[in-house]
């Protein structure tokens, strides 16, 4: 186990190396670079001020150089400086950082309130017309933009009740009601989404399960539907779920980025679309990479749950 | 080993079907939900053939006729430019499709041949492919193609590179998988002993065999390179004017005349809906039918 958790480390910490190199090649070949943004809006262009700047930045060093220096105030915290702002970049960071994090959770919340409960459903009802409506409609949600669902959900509220949602964004901490309200309708827009592939992986290790011999014996006992059903198989079936939702997080982080957008949520992820349209590269760098490190995270931590949930699977060896 | 029955219908597949026409209608039978995403997958490619036929305005020409609710003459309306907004619509299946297709094949064609190369070689060229698509895949899809897509710059051609830079390592995983499998099979040590060449026992004996999973990637990540597609666009990271895109559509205009003309946001959005649930549900069916083992999941 300990050489399993040590292995899975090992590889967690190459991939982002990795990561940090494509990253940063990446942001090497966007046309121009820093300065160029800086002087163009400020209109005119002093070649000794911009090598001065350039200098100062340390960009006039050989791209080897430039990449281990960002990779070490990128691990000693320091990300940079954001220059629209002119504020360190963690500054403007961290006060959005909880509005991704409450839609993060929120939506990953409705997914599985929806997801699972439809995968059973639809695996107990196998074949009726029951699990062909629930399909279709899973398949829907993984067939909308999630943006384009925002809107229209959005349109039908001025609609119907001639209403028009706050489009500022209110703190939790002022007002918990008009917060929640706000975030209620871009976290089911995001949650619907991954709750069709939760209710798809849910559904299809239900079936396998229903077939399993315990379950049989569990029939024969007399027990009723629901003590089969949601006791018995859904345990058992709920470890590739729990896979999913790893999997899932990084992709409600793309998902996100569209909703905050629509939605006119400052966070993170919208923070990420402003600084690339600025050409703010800096801030482009260490926001993916930032994203990069809490996917990694994500689904080192579901791989060792996953061991911890089922004694079964002896890694140690492998 | 026990030699097991095969619970495969292979009766199904083989005796009933007579000739391409006895098989798909034993395939719009058995799979009414995949016809009917076969349907609209043929309804999209009509449209974007058709296009010059079926539009009835010049999709990029604007007019001072802004805003003009659906009726007899514009059909969806016109968007805040006075541009036909069933015409664009038409036009923008081509865009949808041409960046969906073109990107798909391009990752997956790639993606495929690294599968190949890596399952086939193994060892250490093996292990390097693996973490280097570990390391592609550690990004949300629509991260990554956006870094992608501001580093090239704005351009069709970029955004289907971005978009096939994205699928590749999907399709190495299900590639590789399958070549673990297929090379371990008797008949390519047959293959090797009468004197098959590694090259010639990689492309005609393994990789046919990997074409079952390899259309089943395909039409599953169709429906997400259009949605990243739209994704793109709609952030102005994509298909840049005048290039009519359903995502762009849904970015400038929407957002700021949703309310006095909902048609803008309606349409686009609905378009793209049904061409990826038409792709969706192909994807499922051909899954089924071409990958038992995945039957139902």
């Amino acid at each position: 186990m300990r050489v399993y958790i040590f292995k899975r480390l090992v590889i967690a910490g190459v991939t982002l190396l990795g990561m940090s190199i494509l990253i940063f090649v990446l942001m090497r070949l966007a046309p121009g670079n820093i300065t160029d943004m800086i002087f163009e809006s400020a209109g005119y262009v002093d070649e000794a001020d911009r090598r001065k700047l350039e200098a100062e930045l340390g960009i006039d060093q050989p791209v080897p150089i430039q990449y281990v220096r960002w990779l070490g105030e990128f691990l000693r915290g320091d990300l940079g400086k954001s220059y629209r702002y002119d504020l360190p970049a963690w500054d403007v960071i961290k006060p959005r950082l909880p509005v991704t994090l409450e839609l993060a959770v929120l939506a990953l919340g409705f997914s599985v309130l929806l997801g699972v409960p439809a995968g059973v459903i639809s695996a107990v009802r196998r074949g009726r017309l029951l699990d062909y409506a629930l399909r279709v409609l899973s398949l829907a949600g993984l067939s909308m933009p999630s943006f384009w669902l925002g809107m229209i959900v959005i349109l039908l509220l001025v609609r119907s009740l001639g209403f028009i949602p706050s489009m500022t964004y209110v703190s939790p901490f002022e007002n918990l009601g008009a917060n929640l309200f706000q975030f209620l309708l871009p976290g089911l827009a995001v949650g619907y989404r991954s709750s069709a592939l939760i209710m798809r992986i849910t559904r299809s290790t239900m079936l396998e399960v229903l077939r399993e011999d315990y379950i049989r014996t569990a029939w024969a006992k007399g027990q009723r539907e629901t003590q089969v059903v949601w006791r018995h198989a859904l345990k058992n079936a709920s470890l590739p779920v729990i896979t999913l939702i790893g999997i899932e997080f990084a992709f409600l982080i793309g998902g996100l980025i569209v909703t905050e957008t629509v939605f006119n949520l400052p966070g993170v992820a919208r923070y990420l679309v402003d600084a690339i349209q600025v050409r703010d590269y800096p801030i482009v760098q260490n926001l993916v990479m930032l994203i990069a490190v809490v996917v990694v995270m994500a689904n080192l931590t579901v791989d060792l749950l996953y061991t911890w949930l089922d004694p079964r699977i002896k890694y140690g060896k492998a | 080993m026990a030699i097991r029955t095969l619970d495969v219908p292979i009766r199904d597949t083989l005796a009933e079907a007579r000739g391409w026409g006895g098989a798909l209608w034993l395939f719009v039978k058995k799979n009414p939900l995949g016809a009917a995403g076969g349907l609209l997958m043929l309804l999209l490619i009509l449209a974007a053939v058709l296009a010059e036929v079926l539009a009835t305005h010049n999709p990029i020409r604007t007019s001072n006729r802004v805003l003009v609710a659906p009726g007899a003459e514009f059909w969806l309306g016109t968007d805040n430019l006075g541009r036909d907004l069933w015409s664009r619509v038409v036009y923008g299946s081509r865009i949808s499709l041409l960046v969906g297709v073109a990107s798909t094949l391009l990752g997956a064609v790639t993606g495929g041949l690294v599968g190949l190369v890596s399952g086939y070689v193994g060892g250490k060229t093996d292990l390097l492919a693996q973490r280097l698509m570990d390391i592609m895949q550690a990004l949300p899809i629509l991260v990554l193609a956006l870094v992608m897509a501001a580093a090239l710059g704005p351009s069709l051609t970029n955004t289907i590179i971005a978009i096939s830079v994205v699928i590749a390592p999907r399709a190495a995983r299900v590639v590789r998988a399958s070549v673990l499998a297929i090379r371990e099979f008797i008949y390519i040590e047959a293959a090797h002993a009468l004197g098959g060449g590694h090259g010639r026992v990689a492309f005609r004996h393994i990789l046919p065999n990997t074409f079952g999973p390899f259309v089943v990637l395909v039409t599953a990540q169709l429906g997400g390179a259009i949605l990243a597609e739209a994704a793109l666009s709609f952030l102005g990271l994509g298909v840049p004017e005048p290039f009519p895109s359903w995502g762009r559509m849904l970015s400038i205009a929407a957002a700021e005349y949703a309310t006095k003309a909902p048609w803008l946001v309606i349409y686009p959005g609905l378009a793209i809906s049904l061409a990826v649930f038409g792709t969706n549900l192909l994807g499922d069916a051909l899954r089924d039918t071409l990958d038992p083992r995945l039957r139902g999941s």
